[in-house]
């Protein structure tokens, strides 16, 4: 147990065309990992389709580098469809 | 007698298994070692479980002496039980819970798959659900076996350990009684023969994949959990199981 490896589950749900990370398992494999996963995470329904990926084979970027990386997104409004009036004979898009 | 004799006898044998096993796998609550493993265990444990149910509901139909399921679950005494005597086996370790799970699964398996083609259509309904359950069960019990088989020193030792154990109760996968030949041949129960086969093809192929010695095949002795003649064990894990109703007949909560 002490040597079984963490694994990142994610879940494809009936309706959802992407698959979404819902936590975590222990197990000695992958194929193991699997099986864990279907136990915790899709005994209520929850899914149609498994991945598990080794958690240590993730890169995540660094807390430290919040501002960096993500403020200047912030303040420009111009990158979002809704800051452009649309000409009325365009109509509904 | 009860026209309906032989399957009642049956659903009996059907459901008693499936409820002794998941008695069984629900003592490893909170003991697992560990917690991914510990809601498997419980999964399946609960799956056997309700299994059980829809076997003795409809035993208790055909029985029609005003028991229900729950009736014949929690009241009946252990020499009216009609389970394997391998599933009234103690767990002992993860090994030995592995190991019987597993001989029952790759059993359970054949039954099951034949019974979804069951002339009784309950029958086969009720078998063609738990197939999809069961056919779940016996991947993850036969990976196990490897695992341990085919694992370290100690998890093959455990292993190799865990079969003399329960290899003499197996003896029930492979003798179909009269019971069960009259209902092969009135198309209702797949044919004994046919399952012990599968059963046992099954067996030496896991247990090759799991370097494990397969034993000679079992023989017959004293005891016959068909007939209500148990092992110590049952009688202990029925105590267990039934004080409540024991205790206070009826209680609802």
């Amino acid at each position: 147990m002490s040597e079984w490896t963490l694994f990142e589950v994610f879940v494809r749900s009936k309706h959802g065309l992407n698959h979404k990370h819902v936590g975590s398992v222990h197990a000695a494999d992958a194929a193991m990992a699997i099986d864990n996963a279907r136990e915790l995470y899709t005994r209520r329904n929850e899914g149609v389709s498994l991945w598990v990926v080794p958690s240590a084979l993730i890169t995540a970027s660094s807390p430290d580098e919040k501002e960096p990386l993500f403020d200047p997104a912030q303040d420009k409004v111009y990158r979002h469809a809704s800051f452009y009036e649309l000409p009325a004979e365009v109509g509904h898009m | 007698m009860n026209p309906n004799h032989d399957l009642i006898e049956y659903l009996l044998r059907l459901g008693d298994s499936a409820l002794i096993q998941g008695q069984r796998l629900c003592e490893w609550c909170g003991r697992a070692p560990a917690l991914e493993e510990e809601l498997a265990l419980m999964n399946v444990g609960l799956d056997l479980v309700g299994q059980a149910r829809n076997w003795l509901d409809y035993a208790a139909e055909l029985l029609a002496d005003g028991r229900d399921a729950d009736h014949l679950a929690f009241r009946r005494d252990e020499r009216a039980y009609r389970n394997l005597l391998l599933v009234e086996q103690p767990n002992g370790d993860f090994a030995v819970t592995m190991a019987k799970q597993f001989l029952y699964d790759a059993w359970h398996f054949q039954v099951l798959d034949g019974l979804s083609r069951s002339g009784d259509a309950r029958v086969a309904g009720i078998a063609a659900k738990a197939l999809k359950e069961v056919t779940y069960h016996l991947r993850r019990s036969g990976e196990w076996v490897q695992r341990l088989g085919d694992g370290t020193e100690e998890s093959h030792r455990r292993m190799q350990a865990a079969i003399p154990q329960l290899w003499r109760f197996t003896v029930e996968m492979s003798d179909g009684d009269e019971v069960e030949q009259r209902l092969c041949e009135a198309g209702i129960a797949p044919d004994p023969a046919q399952i012990a086969g599968a059963w046992q093809a099954k067996v030496a192929e896991v247990f090759a994949a799991a370097t494990l010695p397969l034993p000679e095949p079992a023989v017959n002795f004293y005891l016959s959990g068909r007939r209500g003649l148990h092992s110590e064990h049952l009688g202990l894990l029925l105590a267990e199981m039934q004080f409540l109703q024991r205790a206070y007949p009826d209680a609802t909560w």
